[in-house]
């Protein structure tokens, strides 16, 4: 199953788990079913508009998922979603 | 209360610090290492304790201190009792260029030469604050991920500190800065990815490790350094401050720090309260512009790009504070602009012809873009105008390397060769 690696500001809501296996189809799918399963993450993850607040990164194996299909992108078993603090690097 | 990651000592707390707040949505927080708010993930900033800071600094007193950056020490997060690792950066070159600013119609362009720094660019101001903080909480093990730059400036500042050192780099890094990085011997790993890939994962990394990245995990005490180069400039202008700087974005970090600078000088009285305040103008390369992007479209939110420039030390496409930069050129009168990869290399020639200065590529984007609004016709021509050249061109050398440029004459040793080949005039 696709799993989310849950950065350490947001495990009090993973039970303080790193790592949270989800059944889904696509990745809006995945953030619905850590939010089933751990309530609060959409919230935490996702705007009004159901998009992802501003300072939240997702990535998908390697990239951001906004490089490429955004919400709408397809997930395997192997798949890997990382939360990422936006605000990092550079000067 | 988050918990400190990686304090091996209590936090030593300066007077002048309240602590931290989130940019976002005002939420505080005890003086720690961290650097994201729990509540949104908004970014830290520090909190000072203006009127304790007010009680102290002064023009006097500024002036009095050391011909350095810490000159500005009571406008820095580090304690009173905390030794400084330093180098002797800041207070750099301010110059009027004159040639430059005939070609472009500006009768009062200033160059801030930051590429003067001791490991060639501003983000010695930056490290020297980060690690100085760090050393101070009892960190062993310093690092940052970089495109560049900030690994020569941590990898320089941790031999300097005696501390142990890890450089992440992408793994297509000019030799220049590899070597530059190197050469001090700390842990350089390079990631086979860009710099955005490189950042994401140190964050991830920094989960697991009692490591103090200076942009990543020490980030607000790191930012607050970039507001020296600013102080610098109005304090070589004669305690004013002048009209617009330019300004080059990479993550914006830096951008963000130039506008609380200039607060801060107005607030604690340093400077007279301009008529308008300073119009903060950024610089982008069009090969890597999702600020510039995000300016064009009106919006404060900045959509990633896959960078593809030659400025690879500006080359963030994810850049973390674009929002606030976009919002900050728009309330200053400042714009966000961006060049081209050949007005890029144009403009590292022009800076070199006119004023004697080799700046890397990302100071041929400060260059760029100020001579391309120079050309459209921004200003009248007696405004003061700054731009902040941040990195030296031996940096990156082979940005401007082409035979076409090169101008070498080869000669036999003798006179008559001199005289053929370089006077162009036969030997008698």
């Amino acid at each position: 199953m696709p799993q989310f690696r849950i950065p350490g500001p947001l495990r009090n809501l993973s039970g303080g788990q790193p790592v949270v296996e989800v059944q889904a189809e696509d990745l809006r799918g995945a953030i619905d079913a850590l939010d089933g399963l751990h309530p609060g993450f959409r919230g935490r993850l996702l705007d009004d508009q159901g998009e992802p607040r501003e300072f939240v990164n997702l990535f998908l194996n390697e990239d951001d998922v906004r490089l490429g299909d955004g919400l709408a992108s397809k997930l395997k078993a192997t798949d890997e979603i990382a939360i990422v603090p936006a605000v990092a690097g550079g000067a | 209360m988050q918990t400190p990651i990686g304090a091996a000592a209590p936090v030593t707390r300066s007077r002048r610090v309240l602590g931290l707040r989130c940019r976002a949505c005002g939420q505080e927080y005890e003086t720690q290492a961290t650097h994201v708010c729990t509540a949104c993930f908004g970014p830290l900033d520090v909190a000072y304790d203006y009127a304790e800071i007010r009680r102290r600094a002064s023009r006097a007193s500024i002036e009095a201190g050391p011909t350095s950056m810490w000159r500005y020490r009571d406008l820095l997060p580090l304690p009173d009792e905390a030794p400084i690792v330093s180098l002797g950066e800041g207070m750099t070159p301010l110059i009027k260029a004159d040639r430059l600013g005939a070609e472009l119609g500006l009768r009062n362009l200033y160059l801030k030469n930051d590429s003067m720094n001791p490991t060639n660019s501003f983000k010695d101001r930056v490290v020297s604050v980060a690690i100085s903080w760090a050393r101070a909480q009892g960190f062993q093990t310093f690092g940052c991920a970089s495109t560049g730059n900030l690994a020569n400036s941590v990898a320089a500042y941790s031999a300097r500190a005696g501390m142990d050192c890890y450089v992440f780099v992408p793994d297509d890094l000019e030799a220049a800065k590899v070597t530059a990085t190197s050469v001090f011997q700390p842990h350089l790993v390079a990631v086979r990815g860009n710099y955005d890939q490189v950042n994401r994962l140190c964050s991830q990394l920094l989960e697991d490790v009692p490591w103090g990245f200076c942009n990543i995990n020490l980030r607000p005490f790191y930012a607050e350094g970039s507001k020296t180069l600013t102080y610098e400039t109005a304090e070589q202008l004669g305690w004013r401050l002048p009209d617009e700087i330019v300004i080059p974005i990479a993550s914006g970090c830096q951008f963000v720090r130039h506008r609380r600078a200039v607060g801060e000088l107005i607030d604690l009285g340093l400077v007279a309260e301009p008529a308008d305040q300073p119009r903060l103008t950024g610089a982008q390369a069009l090969g890597c512009a999702p600020v510039y992007n995000a300016w064009r479209a009106g919006s404060r939110r900045v959509q990633p790009v896959r960078p593809d420039t030659i400025a690879r030390s500006i080359a963030i496409g994810n850049p973390s504070d674009g929002g606030d930069v976009v919002r900050i050129a728009a309330e200053t009168g400042g714009v966000v602009e961006a060049v081209s990869e050949p007005e890029i290399v144009d403009a590292i020639r022009l800076l070199a012809r006119t004023e004697g200065i080799f700046t890397e590529p990302a100071g041929g984007v400060t260059i760029g873009v100020l001579a391309k609004l120079a050309r459209s016709g921004r200003w009248s021509g007696e405004e003061v105008v700054v731009a902040y050249v941040t990195g030296h061109g031996l940096k990156a050398a082979e940005a401007v390397a082409d035979a076409k440029f090169d101008h070498v004459i080869e000669i036999d040793p003798s006179l008559r060769s001199f005289h053929e080949r370089v006077l162009g005039t036969a030997k008698e």
